[in-house]
């Protein structure tokens, strides 16, 4: 059962929304397992976290 | 006395202050009073210790402008729940053809090239401000409480009287939106190079 929930994949949309979700709170371990599980596999899910960090940076950048 | 370099200093950030309290506020006069009473704030206090840029320090004052001036206008309103068009209850569902029904990217994230070069960029932030403008009014305001004034989550609905969930679901959309902006309007030309 455990497992099963582990290691249920999740959809690009999920990954996404988890992604921007962890900039604004701390996730669950099973939501940042699955998440980690997920980029492993998925490039275009890999290259979205990356451009979030970087609009965080960006942010930061214009701020000054 | 005021020193007279500190104060031209001081008015080269007008601009960039102007235009985040604009965005919060909506109201270029509760704005332009947020903008001078801050200005003043940094005239008077010595606060300045020269750690951050003056920028930052400038920025940390006006956060709390803005939360004030919310708080007076707090009565009168309108609850960014209707602002938002959701009726409280923020949709993620709506970002239309961004994903397949079976939830895989529709039109996948194109590679960025090196991003980090953009930031040395004005013309970059240009783009940055102009993406900022497109985005609905509500969800430009949200994002940027959290991203310029960085105001923590719970803050920010206790500000807003939204819950964390519907502000999860602002934020998403906020960066969704600003990630396809900034890569039609400046990576897409930058990648090919």
């Amino acid at each position: 059962m455990l497992l099963h929930r582990l290691t249920h994949m999740l959809s690009c949309q999920d990954a996404s929304r988890l992604l921007s979700q962890m900039q604004d709170r701390p996730l669950f371990v099973r939501e940042w397992v699955k998440l980690r599980l997920h980029l492993a596999v998925c490039n275009a899910c890999s290259r979205f976290a990356e451009q979030l960090r970087f609009l965080r940076r960006a942010m930061k950048a214009y701020r000054g | 006395m005021p020193d007279a370099e500190f104060t031209n200093q001081l008015e080269q950030h007008r601009g960039y202050l102007m235009r985040v309290a604009h965005l919060q506020l909506r109201d270029p006069d509760v704005a332009e009073d947020a903008v001078q009473e801050t200005l003043l704030a940094a005239l008077a206090g010595s606060g300045f210790s020269g750690k951050s840029s003056l920028r930052t320090w400038l920025t940390g004052i006006l956060k709390h402008k803005i939360v004030d001036a919310i708080r007076r206008k707090q009565r009168d309103a309108v609850p960014v729940a209707t602002l938002l068009g959701t009726g409280g209850d923020a949709n993620i569902d709506d970002l239309d053809g961004l994903f397949r029904e079976d939830g895989a990217w529709d039109s996948a994230p194109a590679p960025w090239g090196n991003p980090e070069d953009a930031l040395a960029q004005r013309q970059f932030f240009d783009v940055m401000d102009m993406c900022l403008d497109k985005l609905p009014a509500a969800t430009a305001r949200v994002f940027v409480m959290r991203e310029v004034l960085e105001l923590e989550t719970d803050e920010i609905c206790k500000e807003l009287a939204i819950t964390a969930n519907n502000l999860w679901v602002i934020l998403y959309r906020a960066r969704v939106a600003l990630r396809i902006c900034l890569e039609q309007n400046w990576f897409a030309g930058q990648a090919r190079g």
